[in-house]
């Protein structure tokens, strides 16, 4: 088990180092270098002036160059300082982190309380009017552009009925309820984008489950359809729907992305678009890095929850 | 998977009374029955052919879907501009339809590519087997990890000229309609190499590829010839099920202002400014919002109907 983890983690750390080079590559193929930004800011700087800076800063050497001169003082921990900015990446990163696991794992949570019932409700009657209903809702919520339904929020609940602000952060020593109502849209915007995906992946699974010989043999012993769904088809049903979120954890950061940028929270995501948009190579580096690693240690973490779900499974 | 669809066909055409029916035939009567995916497609081809008529209700208003007129801005419905004007003053319902051209233009080209590559992976991936399936799906495990949202913002920044793009082609002013197909081409293909791995993986087992390799056939011609065509229909499915979601991605990229650039028009670009223009006219902000939604749901819609009628005993 120990050694699975070592190994998961060693896997890991190799993805993330191909990950900075790549990043770092494409990031060099982008319009424009820090030099040339510094030149535009300052009407005073000759174009020797900017070849002199580009010595002085290491761009003039080759990109294999400059990436181990780069990925030397990461291992050291210095990541570099933002140019939006002016401080060091991480000091800017780490409360954003922070920002995006609480809007992630309150959306995920919900999405998973919502979906359970849901999709189990669906697939005790195939076919049935809930069946139905619950399909419909899923293909609308697998179909809505998630920053169209956040537009459609943002008109209902802070333009037309005023409950709710339209988005942005609570002033610093702001009390509970501004906290929690600047969360309200962007949990809700986050949440509907990702329950129904959820949905369907439980109702596929529990149906299968359903048909499995151990069921009827849990309800051949006499059991109640209740202790026979919550005792021996929930935990197999399971199995399944946890490997599909961790292989979706991807596209839960995407759909973050997209709701932090609509409402103007700082979290990770918003943070990488502005980054990239306004050339702060350091920042969008690092921002990218982060949230890989986010991902695949939420991978780890869901293929260790199989263990717990299912004693059959072990690593070796 | 694609087994179950094999005897369940054969079944089918066993059981079936009176004169015996060719399997198109079946299939295509299966796919009536479903009728969300018949009225689906019957929504997306009058769609498709609406937007595709664009140059002719232009002709017929006797307007110019680029020209600006600011002197009459975010106008309500007339007898001259059916649906209004956008913030620039041009005519709402034909940038609509120019903008349908655009997203079912992505949607259908970037899926097919996706798929192609996706074929060719999983078909090598599965019939090969050994070290090469090893670094495949490594490789597509690895693209369904990452955040592809903020992975693809950096690709989409990325500057043509740097990678020695002809200029002919980076100042087309179609550019970033090719980059947008390519770039989502590029990260689409996992879903289908996965299935293609798997239904070749049963295909390579089965007596007519076994007797083609006895009887010399080579590598490429049992692969595209023998195994190919029965593997086709859940290519098909997920192909007609990523078209919705290549269109929510092109929608957002587009909306980011990273996608199709204006002056071209596309569903996602059109909702741009949406977010300032919700008091004064909120058309703009629900009009393209909703024609995204109908197309991605018809999509989904289509998708399931054809998985009922080529794969019946899929979990539904």
């Amino acid at each position: 088990m120990l050694a699975y983890i070592i190994q998961r983690l060693a896997e890991s750390a190799l993805v993330l180092l191909i990950m900075s080079f790549v990043v770092y590559g494409l990031i060099g193929l982008m319009p424009g270098d820090p030099i040339d930004i510094m030149i535009s800011a300052n009407p005073d700087l000759t174009p020797a002036d900017g070849a002199r800076l580009r010595a002085l800063y290491g761009l003039d050497r080759p990109i294999g160059e400059r990436y181990l001169n780069w990925l030397g003082a990461a291992l050291q921990g210095d990541f570099g300082y933002s140019r939006l900015h002016t401080r060091p990446v991480l000091e800017i990163l780490m409360p954003r982190l922070g920002n995006t696991v609480i809007l992630m794992g309150i959306s995920l949570l919900l999405a998973f309380a919502l979906a359970l019932p849901a999709g189990i409700i669906a697939a005790m009657r195939p076919r049935g009017v809930a069946d139905a209903a619950i399909n419909l809702f899923a293909f609308a919520g697998i179909s809505v552009p998630p920053f169209w339904l956040a537009i459609l929020l943002i008109i209902l609940f802070a333009v037309v009925l005023g409950w709710l602000p339209a988005g942005g952060m609570p002033a610093t020593g702001a009390g509970a309820w501004a906290q929690v109502e600047h969360l309200i849209l962007p949990v809700a915007t986050l949440t509907i984008a990702t329950v129904a995906g959820v949905i369907r992946f439980v109702r596929a699974s529990v149906m299968e489950a359903l048909r499995q010989d151990y069921v009827r043999t849990a309800r051949a012993k006499g059991l109640g359809e209740r202790q026979v769904m919550l005792g021996h088809v929930l935990r197999n049903a399971m199995i399944p729907v946890v490997t599909i979120m961790a292989l979706n954890f991807g596209a839960l950061f995407s759909g973050a992305l997209i709701t932090e940028t609509m409402f103007g929270y700082l979290g990770m995501g918003k943070t990488i678009y502005d980054a990239i948009l306004g050339n702060d190579f350091n920042l969008a580096l690092v921002g990218l890095l982060l949230a890989t690693l986010t991902t695949l240690l939420a991978n780890l973490a869901a293929d260790l929850c199989y263990t717990w779900l299912d004693p059959r499974i072990t690593y070796e | 998977m694609s087994e179950a669809r094999k005897y369940g066909l054969a079944a089918a055409a066993g059981a079936a009374e009176g004169p015996p029916r060719s399997v198109g035939a079946i299939l295509w009567r299966r796919f009536l029955e479903h009728r969300l995916a018949v009225g689906s497609l019957i929504a997306l081809v009058a769609l498709a052919l609406l937007s595709l008529a664009a140059p002719l209700a232009e002709a017929a208003l006797g307007l110019d879907a680029t020209k600006v007129d600011l002197l009459s801005l975010k106008q309500p419905p007339s007898a001259e501009h059916p649906l209004g004007t956008d913030e620039l003053g041009r005519d709402l319902l034909l940038r609509l339809l120019y903008g349908g051209q655009v997203s079912l233009f992505v949607g259908i080209v970037a899926a097919f590519c996706a798929a192609l590559i996706g074929t060719a992976i999983g078909l090598l991936a599965g019939y090969f087997g050994g070290t090469l399936d090893t670094a495949l799906m490594r490789l597509t495990d690895g693209v369904i990890a990452l955040p592809l949202l903020p992975l693809l913002i950096v690709l989409v920044a990325v500057d043509l000229t740097k990678l020695g793009v002809p200029e002919a082609l980076t100042t087309s002013e179609n550019i970033s309609l090719y980059r947008i197909v390519f770039l989502i081409a590029l990260v689409g293909w996992t879903t289908v190499a996965r299935l293609v791995r798997g239904a070749t993986l049963t295909m390579k087992a089965r007596e007519f590829v076994r007797a083609a390799e006895a009887l010399g056939a080579n590598h490429a011609r049992i692969m595209l010839v023998h195994i190919l065509p029965n593997v086709v229909s859940p290519i098909i499915v997920a192909t007609t099920l990523s078209v919705g979601n290549v269109i929510l991605l092109e929608s957002v990229l587009s909306f980011l202002g990273l996608g199709i650039q204006p002056p071209m028009a596309s569903w996602g670009n059109m909702l741009t400014g949406a977010q300032e223009l919700i008091w004064d006219a909120p058309a703009l902000a629900v009009y393209p919002g909703l024609l995204i939604f109908v197309t991605v749901i018809a999509f989904n819609f289509l998708g399931d109907g054809l998985q009922d009628a080529l794969d019946p005993r899929a979990v539904k």
